[in-house]
């Protein structure tokens, strides 16, 4: 069961070990820890820009949401949600790459 | 009431319908003849024992059920564990292996918590990007020590219509009993056969509030998870509230009635909200299914928006809508519907209109949402592009 409707935790603990690295390591790296969304999204896509286009962009954050949010944001702004890894602080990296 | 102009901007018939004008006059009714315990034997009694009777036998009629399978319970909460818990305990030979859909009512995953915790085992069937369980992956998931499977009729949130006639074949051809969750859709729509337990609210069909209704139908087994007591065919503890249940029955034969021509015209309001607010609002997703879906709910999320400061926004100008953003409502975690349909959870609202909602409070709506969600993104610092 995933359902975790009362979960209180903003940061639960790493539900599993994070996969090896891929892909080079990113051009920009976005701390968005302890933000709660919308903000990382909202700081994604203030900084994307930042990097040349075919670049990765890394999100930090610990708010849940972002799990979501992030992909789906990839996927209404036509950018290449790369991956998630789970970061051993808590909380999740999150791989964007600019694609215009 | 729908016909006055509060209900204008009331676009919360999902979470619970405005009082329908014959539940009103059925409880003052009820309430002068209807207040005697209906397990006694004097006249008082036998009055109140009718009455309950016969809004069993209203009741049965809309569900397609028979009343004898009607149980009224306290809410459709409990209506939704006993079912729940219920249905497990009587099949514990069997198994204990219980099969729900990713996206079903909060109170029938809490049910499968309970029981995994109870050393149960729980396979959560997940979603497309519309909401929709696939019949075939619901299918494999069942397994020879199955106890229960569980299927909503229409999503609560996002309003997607589920293939329960599809997994009810599925179900029935594996001996696995299937419990639909109806709440929402009861009142609105006819509930699709083949459902082993059944489950529906009053209060979602403009009944009052602590009426639930259980339906189980005949040759299922079913188990009390709770202490024995006489009322209700032995299904549900305590005394029957006569009065709320009598107007719950004639709400929903009248509501129903209503909806031969309000689900259609309802549905159309949702269709012009549905397209025009992608064409008005900037960087907006409108989320489930647009053709399969419940006649009167639509629900989208705006990018770089809080949800909750869109709803005390849209309540600041007359507005009353939902949302499944994290830190609305009781949870602090985002919607696990929306999680599972993979869509945004921030900046989410649910628009859902009661009976009655009239044109001219959508058009409102939408005339103001598009300058509400500019001046958030304004306020939040998000540059337009």
């Amino acid at each position: 069961m995933r359902f975790r409707g009362r979960a209180k935790h903003a940061a639960p603990p790493a539900e599993s070990t994070p996969p090896p690295p891929a892909g080079p390591p990113p051009a920009l790296v976005i701390d968005a820890l302890g933000r709660k969304c919308p903000i990382p999204i909202i700081m994604l896509a203030e900084r994307i820009r930042e990097v040349p286009v075919g670049e990765v962009v890394a999100v930090l954050a610990d708010d849940a949401a972002a799990r979501t949010d992030v992909p789906a944001w990839c996927r209404m702004k036509s950018q290449e949600f790369v991956r998630e890894e789970t970061l051993p602080q808590g909380g999740w990296g999150f791989h964007i790459r600019r694609n215009y | 009431m729908a016909e006055s102009t509060a209900s204008g901007t009331y676009f919360d018939a999902a979470s619970t319908e405005p009082a329908h004008p014959a539940a009103r006059a059925a409880l003052l009714d009820a309430l002068e003849s209807g207040w005697a315990d209906p397990a006694r034997l004097y006249g008082r009694a036998r009055s109140a024992r009718m009455l309950l009777d016969r809004s069993r036998a209203r009741v049965a009629e809309v569900l397609g059920a028979r009343p004898d399978e009607v149980s009224f319970t306290a809410s459709g909460t409990q209506a939704v564990h006993l079912a729940v818990l219920g249905g497990l305990s009587a099949r514990r030979r069997v198994g204990r292996h219980l099969v729900v859909g990713a996206v079903e009512h909060s109170s029938v995953l809490h049910a499968a918590e309970l029981h995994e915790q109870d050393g149960g085992e729980v396979t959560a069937v997940g979603v497309d990007r519309l909401g929709r369980v696939d019949a075939d992956a619901f299918a494999a998931a069942l397994r020879p020590d199955t106890a229960l499977a569980c299927l909503q009729s229409a999503n609560h949130e996002v309003g997607t219509v589920q293939p329960v006639a599809e997994v009810a074949e599925r179900c029935r051809a594996a001996g696995v009993p299937l419990f639909v969750d109806a709440a929402q859709s009861a009142g609105r729509a006819d509930v699709p056969a083949g459902w082993s337990f059944l489950a529906a609210s009053a209060h979602k069909w403009g009944g009052p509030a602590g009426v639930g209704v259980l339906a189980v139908r005949k040759g299922t087994r079913w188990r009390s998870p709770l202490p024995a007591d006489e009322r209700e065919g032995r299904r549900v503890p305590g005394f029957e509230n006569v009065p709320a249940i009598a107007a719950a029955a004639a709400a929903l034969e009248a509501y129903r009635a209503d909806m031969a021509d309000e689900a259609p015209r309802l549905s159309s309001l949702v269709d012009r909200i549905r397209a025009e607010v992608p064409r008005t609002v900037p960087d907006v997703e409108v989320v489930g299914d647009p053709v399969h879906r419940l006649p009167h709910l639509v629900t989208f999320s705006c990018l770089y928006v809080e949800g909750e400061a869109l709803l005390t926004e849209l309540d600041r100008l007359g507005f009353a809508v939902s949302s499944g953003s994290s830190c609305t409502a009781d949870t602090l975690r985002p919607s696990h519907v929306l999680e599972a349909m993979g869509v945004l959870t921030h900046g989410n609202v649910r628009v859902s209109l009661p009976r009655g909602a009239d044109a001219s409070g959508v058009e409102r709506f939408l005339a103001v949402l598009p300058g509400v969600v500019a001046d958030l993104r304004r306020t939040a610092g998000v540059i337009p592009g």
